[in-house]
This record gives structure tokens, C-alpha cells and sequence, in this order.
């Protein structure tokens, strides 16, 4: 039956996940100096000679590429914005820290599954930590390949954020699941919302940060730059966002015996998928790109977020399962 | 589409090699029309071709869309008759004058609205007015060969060249090597590939069609219904003994499966300590399944996620109570009522349950009982009794008992789980708990009641719907499909072999037909590499711009 939980374990859980709280919050100041005294994209590397200041920036809203176009296109136009030299070292250190807090938060999450001996998404407060863990997941695997470190303190304010709140409001002790969520189903179906969750919040956090995107902020990459990444995160939730509803379908033609009654939870994550295919119209029709797009994809977001926690708190759903405590 | 002298008819069908060489990186190019000009002073033709035109712009699609989004809302805000009907008659008793309003407007039964439909219905249209047209533009484009190299190679967003010495023939065979569909001319090679993209995209949108479709036939020939069950006791799929029945538009008393089983037990687990005591952990019912009339009994263990089937239909477990078995012996000696009374949990977390007795057939008066019941039994602190945990380990029933006329002959519809006590003549308030084999004499000779002992009922959900597996597949193929959509992109690669004197210039471009070319600037270089080793000569100079980036 797998009723018996390990309490120890639990208790480590909880532990785990404060740290993991803990070392983001290091993470996310990290990040925040890196982008508040680092250097900004496109300017070259300042030379070690007694006149740091006299290096030119590149242009802003260039695509850069890599370094060596960047060097090539310093002196072009503008003035230098000063710098520190240890900004950039920070923000290494930010990304080990974060990585850190990605294994402290793994961690929780697993002895918080053995200890209740079952898949730890079973409610509100696993659900919430595990989709600040597919975010955080998503920043840093994507930052492996490509130069997303800006996005380092959004996200990290959002994990942050997203725990605190989970810690402070949803908790409840690891224990074992009503019979009707006690499915192999609990795994695909909330694990892919999870996911899916994970990578839109991604995108949103890009979307945000395109919209205050103005010319002379030349920390933040190009509106271009923020585009794509917030196109790729999409792309790939967007399918991973339907097999989660479709596998919630099935889920409840199995439990339920319909696979589409028109649940608030239903309903909303079909507005969510109706948003964010919006969002996809959109972008592949000239005259929409652009500002009209995020601005689709941030009212999106804003129905994902909705569906999370709004509909549990709001309306009488049978996903209420939630197990928030009173 | 004859009058064409339209305006705006000349963006509609670019060709699809100018819309190659010319758009660099617009998006998908020409799959939709932004809105097009309106016509000035044109017949109903062209009116009624703007209409059209307009419906299926995708400004008009993205409308629709955000449309249907806004209009699902108000289905989550508002209870809804498919959904809770209970809730909407609440609703109906608190505030009868706004209802009246809200149920005009459909908000009730949101997603079965007409203002609901309409725009399902216009997105769905507006959907195949750009899928259709689409489709043919793909078959066409199968059957036509890749268009030809263009002049300059060096103007595409990818361009490499190098010496080499190669014939087209070995250049077209390269490029069929790594799967591109190829066309030869004197001095040139063109590749295209894939194709799956926009066959994917098609697919899913037809898939949607699918899914609308398979969710209408549900609608018309599939049935579901509700009946509650106490053990020992069976069911047979008759339209008759459903408690709620909802039928679809074609659905008739023959179209039900002939199936009937009887409940052996049911069985509750719960958690027995720590801070979540009493929470269920399992519940199986164990029923003697009859596929159809003659066939041979099987046993079947049915729980919360494993339902039932017999020919398509499933028997779903919703929900379980108790059912104390009490028997009535009236005033005049006779036995007026035996068998179990399903109870209504008041407390999920104790089980702690009410039910209604009604026995009209009492001499010489009419009995009612209200009875609450404790699965089980202990002392509260305040005196009083409840039950501390829902499994039946202590169970005991307390009566009110009445007697009158229940009002039964009225023809007015009664629920069998309240007793209008109303004009009845109290006998018993609250009695002592009884416990199994205990009964209690009423007063006046109005003769005993009789606990004698419990049984579990449980609620079944009983669905037919032939329209699950066309949805089922129907969605399978729009996932699959929006994979290939969004992870395939169209690209060609053009190459030409120029000479003068002296060896051979083999010069190669490539375009990639949508956004984001980064994993088509790898594919490029690696055609590119490839093709270098095979025919670049030893002597070969390579220039610097090879596989250039050009945004």
C-alpha cells in the first residue's frame, strides 16, 4: 500500500528545499550584480590599460553572435558604459551556485517521492516546487549552450518566489494520495503540465523582459535575441502542454468516465492552449511579430498561472485534489 | 473565382521561387493573408469573395480564436448543467431574477450555447478556408520538380563556394543521399526537403476537425447514466433503473449493452495514524460480471481508476456511503419495511452519514425515521456521540422517529433522501445509539425499529460514447502532427558548377524557408564539408566567406 511514510526522509525533504530556497536567493543576487555591473553586451572587453573608459560600445540592438564579431564591431559608435571587471566572475559564480540549488532541489524532490513512496507531484505544494525546479532546469540547461545568463535573475526571482510561496502557504506533510490520483497517470499527465509549465514561465520571464527591452539598456540582449529565446521555449512547451491536457483526457476517461466534461480546470487549460496557438499564429504572420506577439504570450502566461493556483482557490473543481491547507 | 481583377489579388499567389529568393527571413511565406483591401463599389462577386477572404485571413482566425477563449470563461465561472446540475439549481433557489437572465443567455450551458457554437463553427470555417487551399498548394508543390538554381547563389542567406571538379549527376545524387527531393538542369542542382513540415501542419489542423467531429458523434449516440448499488444487490443495464439518465439525441433503450453484475462487497482502506488519519487509501468493489444474457459469470475488482468495459461501455466507481439495514415492524405486528437505506455522507472525513426511513405501508399510521450514522462510535467530550474514523469499526445508529401521513399519495415528487416532517407527530428525538441487533420500541405502540446491520453502497457511473477512440486518435495524430510542424523546417540548397578555364567553381546556397535558420546553418555546413570532400580539387584555394552567415 505504501502508506507508511519514512519521516525522516520527509523531514529532509523540507530541509532540502529550504536550502534549495536559500542558495537561489545567492543565485539570483549573483546574477543581479552581473547584470547590474557587468558588461554590457556588444562592448568589448575593457583592455588592461590606464583608460578603461576608452573603448567604444557596440551599437545597440546589433546581433552579436559571437565574440569575435563583438570585438570587431567595438569602436563603431557610442560611448563606453563603465564597467566592473569582476561583474563577469560573479555571474560564474551565480551559475555554480545555481546548479547547487538545482541538486538541493532535486533532492527534495525525490526524498519527498521515496518517503511517501510514490511520485511527489500529489499536490499543491510538490506541484509547485517541481515546476520551479523544470524552470530553473530549463534556464540552466539552455545556458549551457547558449548566453542566457541575463535571464539568471528573473528566474531565479521566480523560483525564489515560487518556493517561498509554496513553503509558506501550500505546505502540507508528505503522505500518501486519494485512491483516484493513485495512477500511473499522475506521472505522465502532471508530469508533462509540469514541464510544459516550467518552460512557458521561461518564456514569460523572456516576454517581460522584451517588453521593458528599450534601446539605451545595454545589458539586456537585443529584443532579437530575447525573441528567440522565448520562440524556442514556446515551441517546445506548446506540444508538451498538449500531450499534458490530451493525457489528462485520457486520465479522466479512465477515472472519471468522460474524457472532456468542462471542468474549471479543463476549461482554463483549454484557454491556455487557445493562447498560447494564438500566440503562434501570430508570430507567423507578418505584422504581428514583435511586441503584439509577447504581449499574446504574456496574457497566455498570464492564463497558465491562472490555471495553477487561481482555479484551485477560486472555483469548485474536481482537480481539487490540491490539498491546500485551510 | 472568375472575376479576377480584383485588388490585392496579386499578393495571394506569389510564386513560390520569388517568395523564396526574395524573403530571406519573412515568416511562413504567404500561408495567410493579413487582411485584405476592401473592395470600392464592386458586385455582390466580389463583396461576397472579400467575406470570404476576410474569414479566412488570420487576423480574423486570431480573433476567433481570443473569441473562444473570452467565451469559455464564463463556462468556469458559472456552475454548469453537464457538469454539477445540483449547483445550478442552488442557484436557480438564491437568486431566482439573475439565473432567470444568466440561463437566457446560456451562461448554464456555456459550451452547448449557440453564441458558443457560432464561434467554434466560424473559427472551424475560417480553419478550412486556409487549410484547404493550402493542401492543394502542397500537392501541387509534391508533384512540381524543386525550382530551379537562381542566378546569383551568393545573394541566399547561405553561400559557400569552392574549387572542385564534380558532374551534376554525382552532385544530384549527394544531395539525394541526404534526403532532399532533387532537379537537375544543365549546370546546376536543386535540393528541396522537408515537406513534412507542412504536412504536419495541415495534419493537425485537420486532426482538430477530428476531434470536433468525434466529440459530436459522442454527443449523438453515446449515453451516460448514474445508479447507486448496495452489496449483495445487482444492476442491469436498463434504462429503467438509472437513478439519472442522459441520453444522447439517437440513443434508444435497444442501444444499450445487455450487460448486468451483481455487487459481491466493497472494500474501503484508510490510513490508520499520523496527521492525515482517515484518509482513503483504496476502495475496490469485487462484482459477478454477466456480459450479456447467457454468458458465463467473471468476478471483476473494480477501483477508482480501473473501470469496467463490457462491448464499449464502462462502469465507473464514483463514490461509496453506508447502508444500515434496519427492519419496521408497525403497530399491528407486521413487518413493514426491511432491507439496507443508503446514507449521505455529511463528513467525508468520518463518514458520519443521514438518512430518510419512509415506511408508508405502517399500520395503523404511517412511520418516518430520520436516523444519522456512525461508522464509528465514540463519546463526545460535550456529551453526544460521533464517529472518529469512516471505516465501520464501531458502527451505530441513532433515530427520530415520526408517524403521519407522509404524504406520499400526493403525487408530488419526493427525494427518498429528505422527510418533510411537517405535520408528522414526533415519537422519538435523538435516541440512544443502537448497535447492531439492538432495536428500539416506539412509543404509543407504534411499533420497534431494528438495527441489524450495515452493508456499503456505492455510486457507478455508466458511459457509452463510440466517439473516444476517433478522439483518441484524432488527438494522437494532432500531437504527432504538431511535432513535425514545429520541429521540421523547409530548406533548399541550390548548386552550380561553373567553367571557365582552369578547374571548375562549385558553388552551393541554401535558404531555409522559416525562422530561426541555427541548426540549417550546421545542416548547410555539413552538406557543404561533404560535398567539399568528395570534389574539391587538391589544389583548391578555399575562400574565406565559406558558409558565411548573412542576416
Amino acid at each position: 500500500m505504501g502508506n507508511q511514510v519514512n519521516t525522516g526522509l520527509a523531514q529532509l525533504s523540507d530541509q532540502l528545499i529550504l536550502v534549495t530556497v536559500l542558495l537561489y536567493l545567492g543565485a539570483m543576487i549573483g546574477y543581479a550584480l552581473e547584470l547590474a555591473f557587468g558588461r554590457p553586451r556588444g562592448q568589448a572587453p575593457a583592455r588592461r590599460t590606464r583608460e578603461p573608459v576608452a573603448v567604444g560600445a557596440g551599437a545597440a540592438g546589433r546581433a552579436e553572435t559571437d565574440t569575435a564579431q563583438e570585438t570587431g564591431d567595438a569602436g563603431e559608435t557610442g560611448a563606453a558604459v563603465p564597467y566592473a571587471p569582476w561583474a563577469a566572475t560573479v555571474g560564474r559564480v551565480a551559475v555554480a551556485v545555481s546548479w547547487l540549488g538545482w541538486a538541493a532541489n532535486l533532492a527534495g524532490i525525490v526524498t519527498r517521492g521515496v518517503s511517501a513512496g510514490r511520485w511527489p507531484w500529489g499536490n499543491m505544494y510538490e506541484f509547485t516546487v517541481a515546476i520551479c525546479f523544470a524552470a530553473v532546469t530549463t534556464f540552466l540547461v539552455l545556458g549551457l549552450r547558449q548566453r542566457i545568463r541575463f535571464l539568471g535573475a528573473f528566474v531565479m526571482v521566480a523560483a525564489v518566489l515560487g518556493l517561498g510561496f509554496a513553503v509558506r502557504y501550500l505546505y502540507v506533510q508528505a503522505g500518501p494520495v486519494v485512491p483516484a490520483l493513485n495512477s500511473y497517470w499522475l506521472a505522465l499527465h502532471v508530469g508533462a503540465a509540469i514541464i510544459a509549465s516550467g518552460l512557458f514561465f521561461l518564456a514569460g520571464v523572456t516576454g517581460v523582459l522584451y517588453l521593458v527591452r528599450r534601446p539605451g539598456a545595454v545589458r539586456l540582449p537585443d529584443r532579437r535575441t530575447l525573441e528567440r529565446v522565448m520562440h524556442r521555449a514556446i515551441v517546445l512547451a506548446f506540444p508538451i502542454w498538449t500531450f499534458a491536457v490530451i493525457a489528462g483526457a485520457l486520465w479522466a476517461d479512465r477515472a472519471w468516465g468522460r474524457y472532456w466534461g468542462w471542468d474549471p480546470k479543463e476549461v482554463w487549460s483549454f484557454i491556455t492552449w487557445l493562447a498560447y496557438a494564438a500566440y503562434l499564429h501570430a508570430y507567423a504572420t507578418a505584422g504581428w511579430r514583435g511586441t503584439r506577439s509577447v504581449i499574446i504570450q504574456l496574457v497566455a502566461c498570464g492564463c497558465l498561472l491562472f490555471n495553477l493556483v487561481g482555479v484551485n482557490l477560486f472555483f469548485g473543481s474536481l482537480h481539487s485534489y490540491a490539498d491546500i491547507p485551510g | 473565382m472568375s472575376s479576377s481583377h480584383t485588388p490585392g489579388e496579386t499578393g495571394a499567389e506569389r510564386p513560390a521561387e520569388a517568395a523564396a529568393v526574395a524573403t530571406a527571413h519573412a515568416p511562413e511565406p504567404a500561408t495567410r493573408q493579413t487582411a485584405p483591401p476592401r473592395p470600392a463599389g464592386f458586385g455582390p462577386v466580389a463583396w461576397l469573395r472579400w467575406g470570404w477572404r476576410t474569414l479566412t485571413s488570420m487576423r480574423t482566425a486570431l480573433i476567433l480564436l481570443f473569441l473562444l477563449a473570452v467565451a469559455s470563461v464564463p463556462g468556469s465561472i458559472f456552475p454548469q448543467r453537464g457538469v454539477s446540475p445540483e449547483k445550478v439549481a442552488e442557484y436557480f433557489r438564491d437568486s431566482p431574477a439573475l439565473a432567470e437572465w444568466l440561463d437566457r443567455l446560456s451562461l448554464f450551458d456555456v459550451f452547448q450555447a449557440p453564441w458558443y457554437a457560432a464561434i467554434y463553427l466560424l473559427l472551424f470555417v475560417s480553419l478550412l478556408g486556409c487549410v484547404l487551399p493550402r493542401t492543394a498548394t502542397l500537392v501541387r508543390e509534391l508533384r512540381r520538380r524543386p525550382p530551379a538554381a537562381p542566378r546569383n547563389l551568393s545573394r541566399l542567406p547561405r553561400h559557400a563556394a569552392f574549387q572542385g571538379e564534380a558532374e551534376v549527376a554525382e552532385l544530384a545524387a549527394e544531395l539525394r543521399r541526404k534526403g532532399f527531393r532533387v532537379a537537375t538542369g544543365r549546370d546546376w542542382v536543386a535540393g528541396e526537403k522537408g515537406y513534412l513540415r507542412e504536412v504536419g501542419n495541415l495534419l493537425f489542423h485537420f486532426a482538430l476537425l477530428g476531434i470536433l467531429f468525434a466529440v459530436g458523434v459522442g454527443a449523438v449516440y453515446g449515453y451516460r447514466g448514474n445508479v447507486l448499488v448496495v452489496e449483495g444487490e445487482g444492476f442491469a443495464n436498463t434504462v429503467a433503473v438509472y437513478d439519472r439518465f442522459q441520453p444522447g439525441r439517437l440513443v434508444t433503450a435497444d442501444s444499450l449493452a445487455p450487460f448486468s453484475f451483481t455487487l459481491k462487497d466493497f472494500r474501503a482502506t484508510y490510513q490508520t495514524e499520523g496527521e492525515r488519519q482517515g484518509q482513503a487509501l483504496d476502495y475496490v468493489a469485487r462484482l459477478a460480471v454477466t456480459d450479456r444474457p447467457g454468458a458465463p459469470e467473471r468476478d471483476y475488482e473494480l477501483r477508482v481508476n480501473e473501470p469496467l468495459e463490457v462491448d464499449g461501455t464502462l462502469t465507473y466507481l464514483l463514490n461509496h456511503g453506508y447502508a444500515p439495514v434496519v427492519k419496521v415492524t408497525d403497530g399491528e405486528g407486521q413487518v413493514a419495511f426491511e432491507g439496507p437505506v443508503p446514507c449521505l455522507p455529511v463528513d467525508q472525513r468520518t463518514l458520519t452519514s443521514e438518512c430518510v426511513i419512509k415506511v408508508p405501508d405502517a399500520r395503523p399510521q404511517q412511520l418516518g425515521f430520520l436516523a444519522r450514522f456512525l461508522p464509528s462510535t465514540a463519546s463526545a467530550q460535550g456529551g453526544g456521540y460521533v464517529s472518529v474514523f469512516p471505516a465501520a469499526i464501531n458502527p451505530t445508529v441513532q433515530i427520530w422517529a415520526f408517524s403521519g401521513d407522509l404524504g406520499l399519495d400526493d403525487g408530488v415528487p419526493q427525494s427518498v433522501y429528505q422527510l418533510d416532517t411537517d405535520g408528522l407527530k414526533p415519537l422519538v428525538m435523538q435516541s440512544d445509539p443502537l448497535q447492531p441487533g439492538q432495536s428500539l420500541t416506539l412509543p404509543d405502540g407504534a411499533g420497534t425499529i431494528a438495527f441489524t446491520g450495515v452493508r456499503e453502497w456505492i455510486t457507478l457511473q455508466i458511459t457509452y460514447d463510440p466517439g473516444r477512440l476517433p478522439a483518441l486518435v484524432s488527438a494522437v495524430v494532432a500531437t504527432v502532427a504538431l511535432v513535425l510542424s514545429l520541429v521540421i523546417r523547409r530548406r533548399r540548397v541550390w548548386i552550380r558548377v561553373s567553367r571557365a578555364d582552369g578547374p571548375a567553381t562549385i558553388e552551393v546556397g541554401g535558404l531555409a524557408r522559416t525562422e530561426g535558420n541555427v541548426s540549417f546553418t550546421e545542416e548547410f555546413d555539413e552538406i557543404v564539408s561533404t560535398l567539399r570532400g568528395r570534389f574539391a580539387v587538391a589544389s583548391d584555394t578555399a575562400r574565406p566567406d565559406g558558409g558565411r552567415t548573412k542576416e
